[in-house]
Order: C-alpha cells, then sequence, then structure tokens
C-alpha cells in the first residue's frame, strides 16, 4: 500500500498544477492516469494548437504547456502511475483507500480529481457485433504484432496510427486499409509509402468505404464495408484493427458515490471539494456556479484544493500562508539554495 | 432569432431559437438538447457534437473546413452530411435550419 497526503487522478495540466501547489506547502502527492505519459488532452487532443489565454505566457501549445508544468513540479519528485485507472474507493478512519485497475492500492486522506472530461479510450467501432470481437479479433492497438503474421487485416481510419500500421503490417500480412474518404489526414509521407504498396499490389486501400458487417462464428470470417452509394464489398478478414482516436468517459468514478450533474461533479467554490469530504475536483470536470472550462480556473481551484488537503492531511498542524517569493521554507522545498 | 431544429435519433423534434452569434452546439447544450456532448466544449478536438445536416441546408452552410473533415473521420457513423455542430454559427440566413443528431456521440 502507498501511503500519500493527496491521490491525484489526471496528469493533465491541472492535476500537474495541484501537485505543485501542494509540493510548496509541503505535501506529498501520487498522480494516477489512464494515459501513458502527462498532458492529458493539452497533448492527446491538441498538443500543437496554440493557446493564448495562460497568464504571462502570450502563446504557447499543449506540449509545451506540460513540458513546462513538469518542469515546474521536478523538485517534488512526485511518482506517476501511468496506463493505470481508479477502479475503486472506500473510505477507512477517514482515510481514503484508493484502487486501481492493476490493483495498485493508495492511502490518503485526500483524493483531488483533475480527470478532464474523464478517461480517454481508443473509440470502438460503431457495430453491436463488434463487442463480442473485442480483443479476440478486433482490436484498437497493437500490443504484439506477430499475432497477425500471414492473416488477413483489415485496418479502419485515416490517422498516422492507421497508415504506419498498414505499412508496417503490409510486410507480412495481407492488409486491407479502409478510410471514409479519399483524403488522409496522417502524415503525407507515409501516405505516399502506402500509396505506393498499392501500387505494386501489396496491400489495398478501400476509400469512401465504411464499416457494414462482420460476420463469423468463434472468430471473424469476413466484413462486408458500404459506401454513399450502398456499394457493398466483401472481404475476408481474420483481425480488424480500428483506429479511430480517442474518446473521454467517466469511467469508474460515476460509481464513487459522488453528486454528479452530467458529466460534471459539483463542488463548493471555497475548497472546491466534493459532496464527500477529502474528495475534491478541479478543472473540466467540476462545476460550481460561474465554473469557466479554462486551464486558469483549473490553476486557481488547484491552489484552493491544496489547501484545503493540508487541514485533512496535517489535522493536528496549522497552515500558514506563505509567498514563494520571501518564504525560506517554500524555496527549500523547491531546491532553492537561500543565502 | 432563428429557429434551429434538432431531430434526434428517434424522431424527436425540439425547436429552439438560438442567439445570431452562438454555434448551433451552443444553441443545443445551453437549452437542454440532448444527443450532443461536446466534450472538448468546441475546440474542433473531439468529434462529439457531430450532427446530420439537412440536405437543402447543406449549401447554405460555411464550407468545411480540413480540421473538422479530420475530425469527422473520428465521428460515430459519419454520413455526406455530416457536420461538427460547434463549427456552425447561427445567422439570420440559417433560420429554419434542420440537424439530425446520431444515435449517439461515441
Amino acid at each position: 500500500m502507498i501511503k500519500t497526503d493527496v491521490v491525484i487522478v489526471g496528469a493533465g495540466p491541472v492535476g500537474l498544477f495541484a501537485v505543485h501547489q501542494l509540493g510548496i506547502i509541503g505535501l506529498k502527492s501520487e498522480v494516477i492516469d489512464n494515459l501513458d505519459k502527462a498532458g492529458g488532452q493539452c497533448i492527446e487532443l491538441y498538443p500543437d494548437k496554440p493557446i493564448y489565454d495562460i497568464p504571462a505566457i502570450p502563446v504557447c501549445t499543449g506540449e509545451e504547456l506540460t513540458k513546462n508544468l513538469l518542469k515546474q513540479i521536478k523538485p517534488f519528485k512526485t511518482n506517476f502511475h501511468f496506463n493505470e485507472r481508479v477502479q475503486e474507493i472506500s473510505n477507512q478512519n477517514n482515510n481514503w483507500i484508493v484502487k486501481t485497475n492493476k490493483n495498485k492500492i493508495f492511502s490518503s486522506a485526500n483524493i483531488i480529481i483533475a480527470g478532464g472530461v474523464g478517461s480517454f479510450e481508443p473509440r470502438k467501432l460503431p457495430l453491436k457485433e463488434a463487442e463480442k470481437y473485442e480483443e479476440k479479433s478486433i482490436f484498437y492497438s497493437v500490443r504484439d504484432k506477430n499475432k497477425f503474421k500471414d492473416k488477413k487485416i483489415s485496418i479502419f481510419g485515416g490517422g498516422d496510427s492507421a497508415l504506419d500500421w498498414a505499412l508496417e503490417l503490409s510486410k507480412t500480412s495481407k492488409v486491407t486499409l479502409i478510410h471514409r474518404r479519399d483524403e488522409f489526414r496522417g502524415s503525407e509521407h507515409t501516405f505516399n509509402e502506402v500509396k505506393k504498396l498499392e501500387k505494386q499490389g501489396k496491400l489495398n486501400i478501400k476509400t469512401k468505404f465504411q464499416l457494414a458487417s462482420i460476420e463469423g462464428d468463434k472468430n471473424i470470417k469476413f466484413i462486408t464495408i458500404k459506401n454513399d452509394e450502398e456499394k457493398i464489398i466483401k472481404i475476408e478478414t481474420d483481425y480488424i484493427l480500428s483506429f479511430f482516436g480517442l474518446v473521454m468517459k467517466l469511467g469508474p468514478i460515476a460509481e464513487w458515490g459522488l453528486n454528479l450533474d452530467k458529466k460534471h461533479i459539483p463542488v463548493d467554490s471555497e475548497k472546491f471539494q466534493t459532496n464527500k469530504k477529502g474528495i475534491f475536483a478541479i478543472g473540466d470536470i467540476c462545476t460550481y456556479p460561474g465554473k469557466i472550462k479554462l486551464i486558469l480556473s483549473g490553476f486557481h481551484e488547484a491552489a484552493l484544493a491544496a489547501r484545503a488537503c493540508f487541514k485533512n492531511a496535517r489535522p493536528n498542524e496549522i497552515y500558514k500562508f506563505q509567498f514563494t517569493t520571501s518564504s525560506k521554507e517554500i524555496q527549500e522545498r523547491l531546491g532553492i539554495k537561500t543565502k | 432569432m432563428p429557429k434551429i431544429t434538432y431531430i434526434d435519433s428517434q424522431g424527436n423534434e425540439k425547436i429552439i431559437d438560438v442567439k445570431n452569434g452562438l454555434t448551433v452546439m451552443e444553441g443545443a447544450i445551453q437549452n437542454n438538447v440532448p444527443g450532443i456532448d461536446a466534450d472538448c466544449g468546441g475546440s474542433m478536438a473531439c468529434a462529439t457534437c457531430h450532427v446530420y445536416v439537412k440536405e437543402e441546408w447543406l449549401n447554405k452552410l460555411e464550407k468545411i473546413e480540413d480540421a473538422e473533415q479530420d475530425m469527422l473521420d473520428m465521428a460515430f457513423e459519419p454520413k455526406k452530411n455530416s457536420r461538427l455542430s460547434c463549427q456552425i454559427i447561427v445567422k439570420e440566413e440559417l433560420d429554419g435550419l434542420v440537424v439530425n443528431t446520431p444515435s449517439k456521440q461515441t
């Protein structure tokens, strides 16, 4: 069991800044995120899009913002638990016990949910029958490419993942790449490579087509695809790989007994505490009168929630407000040598 | 104020007065029209405000940008008349616009 002062759910910008605000007041935190890296939506949805409303930073990209936040919290040597999702929580003697889907267990007086719009998960194929083949004949990511050797693979999608895997797997398998339009949004270079292979007859491309049906018993035997003119093509298929990006799902948080307002968690605007003592929600996932979904609002919420966490984590100590400019204590925590 | 008609996949119709300058997505969210999620809040990053625009209105809309097309690749069952409702800005000429929401957004 990992003991800490605060478990932070979500490593997006607001979760990262919460690490900072907790760190300077002397609280330890552990961060859990379902993605494989920090940054949340900033990294996953718009790494290259410029952001213009971070105070004192006229412009930066989602990726730059994430990098700088990670730099800012480096002194606190925080543990990140990536590719993990918080599964369940329970309360024991005013302490929250947090369990992840990989059976890691944390014990902490506080939980800060900085979960954005939920955890990122692959967007599933729209057909009902797709579910029963999932992880058997249908995959949303590739863990072991050897599985696909000498098989017939139908790849769906128009982005880099679809193009990259079409290219890679066509070396050892019979690949059909299927996309809803002629234009691919993946890199032009990869697309040209894929086109070259098509000309050489090493790979098939079907554009303006979408999945219509999946046929098989235990395993998939063939699929049919359909275009706007209702033309249907049958393709013998052993495996489907589908790359339609990620969606955000609130996931198990919905089962924690917190009050919910649609996909948001209502909080007070003093501590950003939920209806459960010691559980806070900050950033896009929280709601209160006047809430604005801006990163800068999330930073403010992080600062206030962090102070509220102090009282739970150190019930016998008195919290003393200090400035980073003048407090030796804070500067020590930041690893700054003072005279 | 332009009237926008939202029809869900079951055929239920909601007619909403939407102020000029708001997006069709905002018109839905502010008036609790179901069927539009808008997870990313209108930054064209999620494809969960996907709608089907009634054919006769398609050419009255601003031309679709590449970035919107790219996002629509990810949408649930995109069709020829698919658009992201966060990219349709309401104006007088769009009074009477009809959009259908898909059976689900993700």
